[in-house]
């Protein structure tokens, strides 16, 4: 048996243009481990651009590919693809990336943190989520998954003095392997099913019908990536980890990490489960209106900026679930799809800009409460005014970026013309409505509330957070004026295509 | 539809000119405030040079069609285009709207309220102004939408930030409403947009086949719109920010408000909800009917029972607006034409009094009205332009406001083909009691604060000569093209009600007026 299966081997051939980001990210993660071996502490300034230039010199194939003609790429039997839908991510999660890296670099120096195993552990986790932006495989999708996991356990308990930061670790990884765990489990039924790991071959295998069994199946992956992406009930560890890990790395976590954990389960579910859409529909519903409602309310009791935005990310996950929850009903499979990605691309901008904007203000205050915001607009109009443009395009408000999200995921809601999706974005309507109560609040310090503790010296912003800041800003802006720019990537009917439209 | 299209630059030049005014200021420091002002003045005064071209290039003849129309691509994925123009019933308001705001700026010269910041303060009327001119050319659901939003952020720091002491309840109250409002506002949108085929989101596309969605399908659909523009309007019973909000605003900030702010609703009315789904607004105009005319009833006795000069005039427009819907809700070429014309009065009468609430409160330092008197004393000029004012407003033959109230009163007596007559009619007589009570509450207003002699607190020699002084430059300069107008439309309203009548026209074909 085994000789049968060694002489059916032949070398798989590689699209070498086709994994130029990968290899990119990985000769640079190769790179740096060695330069930060063998150069002196003096000149350990150099890691950070080099970590910086590995993930913008990642971008660049991802630009090319998105340029070249030859549309999808599929590589080894169909289980690593490089189409349009993959490609937008990467560069979202390269680009996410980049702007982490300059949110960290005066953070590393300042706290005195190992700058090369920081940056090593950041580029690993940013390489697992590009692989998992290409991944079609359950195994490939598993790897991927812990690829991007592992090393961000690591980073939220970077502040290895800090009891608060260890707890965040801990309680990171304890319910990250957990939820691995689930997911294993309900993976592992799929494989006893289906008799394969492709996830193409899962989807025919099991077709329309619904069993028990395939029913938990599916059931269990789905609640695995729940907990990714901090959907309630199986959210609980995301306020306490954001709260203790270092700021960038929080940031990244609410950004990036979350994006993941949705393009994985956009892949699971669009390619894996596209006919069992009578199983997850109804949980997507359940989830999605949980997330945003209870995300909300928790948000507006906080009173520590970092626990609130923590609660905001839990639930602006909740707007980018509703979608799916009408996902598989007839036509609305492809807009669905194209508002979870706009969504993701947009809250990635605005919620980076907020994060910065967070670390300048937090740095001067030495406080992490929403009241050292107070009279933040006497002294500084510009963050001000950029916090407020962050603010209002996590609102939803016209003509920020935010807005666009929102309306496409409630576009393609009510093109599912039913009953529930209407109720669904009713709620959502209403709790869009509910989350300017603590986006505003924060607006209402800044530029209404004095200044608590009298100290109106300038705020120093350094380089490379004004660097993100303006891309941050300037992305948030335009992709509510022209949101045409990027929703023209999100015509990904390659992903949707297993819904027969 | 027909549209002229020549000159189609005019319109997104005269929106987005002030934007480009923001970004000039944004380079200028904080401490220059002359500058900024400044700078902030010249470009309201150049925005108001193109409104002016536009009104002189704007075709008189064809009043009923688009004008200066474009059509740029926007975001074709949702089908939503940059579609803009003109007709007779947006022009008067798109116009009205930049003189509204270089008045205001030009008031703000000396008066930037409390605590200052003259860039910041020049910075948001700019942008306020962009999106009232966006909202007024816009001919695309969602671009329609984006302006309408766009307001809502500067005149929520505008209240919170330099208005009276309770600014922060007020601005979040007055925020809080009108999201709640778009937000089911953009539902009716989308389920509009996928009810005709899911083809385009644009105005003229939506009138043609919006009638041809089943009658119970419209009526929610209107509903939702109703709610989204009847908080904007205000409408009772969704009019309770309206005062707060009026009251804690800083006078700039009231007069854009009562002036153009409010107009975007009922604009909305007549431009969007009642062309495009016909059968529901016949369903829904009695109900609206009723609502204006409880609105003009409670304004009245709101405003008998108010104690304090500046929330009296903010319960008089929920009384005005209330006029303005009862025209709006016969679905008469007359109501209608009433009510565009009493939106342009309102926003210039209300405006001026609230421009006169504001110099007032800085005089006296008050708005409460029994601690007022003798106005015509110490400061006759003022006095006599707040009488005019008020005259304006209860409907006097010969100034403004009366073209605005009396045919909308008149329009009542008959509704369009369809709707209850009686119904209507007893609208009619309640909307005429109405205007007593209008007399009664602005005369009273006027008697109590300007006749006899000044209370003994503010008589002279005790301590507020110095601030106490009559109409300055500044305010002379803001206040007398207004004045002038309330005059001219007052004498010769054929001026605004031959732009106005075609494009009503063809606003209510549907309705065979």
């Amino acid at each position: 048996m085994l000789s049968a299966i060694a002489n059916a081997w032949t070398t798989p051939v590689v699209d070498y243009h086709a994994l130029a980001p990968e290899m990119i990210l990985a000769g640079g993660i190769v790179l740096l481990l060695l330069l930060d071996l063998f150069i002196s502490e003096s000149k350990k300034w150099i890691l950070t651009p080099v970590a910086s230039f590995t993930a913008l010199g990642a971008f660049i194939p991802v630009l090319t590919l998105a340029l070249s003609d030859e549309g999808a790429r599929s590589m080894f039997d169909g289980r690593y693809m490089v189409d349009d839908f993959s490609l937008v991510l990467k560069g979202l999660f390269l680009l996410a990336g980049y702007v982490v890296i300059l949110l960290t670099t005066d953070h590393l120096r300042e706290g005195d943190y190992y700058q090369g195993e920081y940056w090593f552990l950041l580029l690993s986790s940013i390489l697992g989520m590009v692989m998992m932006a290409s991944s079609r495989d359950l195994v490939s999708i598993f790897v991927s998954l812990e690829f991007l996991s592992i090393p961000a356990y690591m980073m939220a308990a970077w502040r290895k003095r800090d009891s608060r930061s260890n707890e965040a670790g801990i309680k990171y990884y304890l319910l990250g392997v957990f939820a691995s765990a689930i997911m294993l489990y309900g993976m592992s039924l799929l494989y006893g099913i289906a008799n394969s790991t492709l996830l193409v071959d899962i989807g025919k295998y099991l077709g329309e019908d619904v069993t028990a069994i395939r029913a938990v199946a599916v059931l269990f992956v789905v609640i695995g990536f729940a907990f990714k992406v901090s959907a309630v009930p199986f959210h609980t560890w995301a306020p306490d980890v954001y709260q203790g890990a270092p700021t960038p790395v929080t940031a990244f976590l609410s950004v990036a990490s979350k994006a993941a954990g949705f393009v994985a389960l956009v892949t699971v579910v669009y390619v894996g489960f596209p006919g069992s859409h009578e199983v997850w529909q109804p949980v997507f519903w359940i989830l999605s209106a949980l997330t945003m409602t209870l995300g909300n309310v928790m948000a507006l009791k906080q009173t520590n900026i970092v626990r609130m935005l923590a609660y905001s990310s839990v639930a602006q996950g909740g707007f980018i679930l509703m979608p799916l929850a009408v996902a598989g009903m007839d036509g609305v499979a492809n807009s669905a799809l194209r508002a979870v990605v706009t969504y993701l691309l947009v809250y990635a901008a605005t919620n980076l800009g907020v994060f910065a904007v967070v670390m300048v203000v937090s740095r001067k205050t030495q406080s992490g409460e929403i009241s050292s915001f107070g009279g933040l607009f006497s002294y500084a109009p510009g963050l001000a005014s950029l916090m407020t443009i962050f603010l209002a395009s996590l609102a939803g408000i016209p003509p920020l970026g935010g807005w666009f999200g929102k309306f496409a995921a409630f576009q393609s809601l009510v093109s599912a013309g039913n009953n529930w999706a209407y109720v669904l974005a009713v709620i959502g309507g209403v709790n869009s409505v509910v989350a300017f109560g603590y986006y505003g609040n924060i607006m209402r310090e800044m530029w209404m509330k004095p200044v608590p503790d009298g100290d109106t010296a300038p705020v120093k912003i350094h380089s490379s957070l004004g660097v993100a800041l303006g891309i941050t800003g300037l992305a948030t802006v335009v992709l509510g004026v022209f949101p045409g720019l990027v929703i023209h990537f999100g015509d990904i009917a390659g992903l949707a295509g297993a819904f027969g439209n | 539809m027909e549209v002229l299209s020549d000159h189609n630059w005019v319109l997104t030049v005269g929106t987005f000119l002030p934007l480009v005014g923001v970004l000039i200021m944004l380079f200028i420091p904080k401490t220059d405030e002359v500058l900024s002002k400044s700078v902030a003045i010249a470009t309201a005064a150049a925005t108001l040079a193109v409104g002016i071209f536009t009104l002189i290039q704007f075709n008189y003849d064809h009043a009923d069609k688009m004008q200066f129309a474009a059509d740029a691509e926007w975001i074709s994925v949702i089908k939503s285009s940059y579609l803009i123009g003109i007709d007779g019933i947006s022009l008067p308001l798109y116009f009205l709207s930049m003189v509204i705001t270089l008045l205001v700026m030009i008031y703000s010269w000396n008066h930037v309220p409390s605590p200052g910041n003259a860039k910041a303060f020049f910075i948001l009327m700019l942008v306020l102004q962009t999106g009232m001119a966006g909202t007024f050319i816009a001919r695309d659901l969602i671009l329609f939408f984006v302006f309408f939003e766009l307001v809502l952020l500067p005149m929520y720091f505008m209240i919170g930030v330099w208005g009276g002491e309770n600014r922060q309840y007020a601005s979040l109250k007055f925020f809080l409403y009108t999201m709640f409002g778009s937000a089911l506002m953009l539902v009716a949108f989308l389920a509009l947009f996928f009810k005709t085929g899911a083809e385009s989101f644009s105005i003229p596309y939506l009138i043609e086949n919006g009638a041809g969605i089943a009658k119970n399908t419209q009526i929610w659909i209107f509903a939702g719109m109703f709610v989204g523009f009847a908080v904007k309007v205000p409408m009772f019973p969704f009019h309770t920010w309206l005062p707060d909000a009026h009251t804690q605003a800083p006078t700039q900030g009231s007069v854009i408000l009562a002036a153009i702010l409010l107009k975007l609703g009922t604009y909305g009315f007549v431009r969007i909800a009642i062309p495009i789904l016909p059968a529901a607004a016949k369903e829904w105009a009695p109900w609206i009917g009723l609502l204006a005319v409880i609105g003009i009833i409670y304004g009245a006795l709101g405003c008998l029972a108010q104690t304090d000069m500046k929330r009296l005039i903010a319960f008089s427009s929920v009384a005005h607006m209330g006029y303005v819907m009862l025209g709006i809700s016969t679905l008469t070429d007359f109501g209608v034409n009433a009510a565009m014309f009493g939106m342009v009065a309102h926003g210039l009468i209300t405006g001026m009094l609230f421009f006169i609430a504001g110099s007032v409160k800085e005089r006296y330092h008050t708005l409460e009205i029994k601690r007022l008197s003798g106005m015509l004393v110490q400061m006759p000029k003022l006095g006599w332009i707040l009488g005019f004012s008020a005259m304006a407003s209860l409907g006097l033959p010969g100034l403004a406001g009366f073209w605005g109230e009396f045919p909308a009163i008149l329009s009542a007596y008959q509704p369009a083909d369809g709707l209850p007559v009686e119904v209507f009619r007893t609208y009619m007589v309640i909307a005429a009691i109405g205007t007593v009570f209008a007399a009664g509450y602005l005369l009273w207003l006027y008697q109590r604060t300007a006749f006899g002699e000044p209370t003994a607190e503010f008589a002279a020699g005790h301590g507020h000569d110095e601030d106490i002084h009559d109409v300055n430059k500044f305010e002379w300069i803001a206040w007398t093209p207004l004045l002038i107008a309330i005059v001219v439309f007052g004498v010769y309203p054929q001026l605004m009600f031959k732009v106005l009548d075609p494009a009503v026209g063809v606003t209510l074909k549907a309705f065979g007026g």
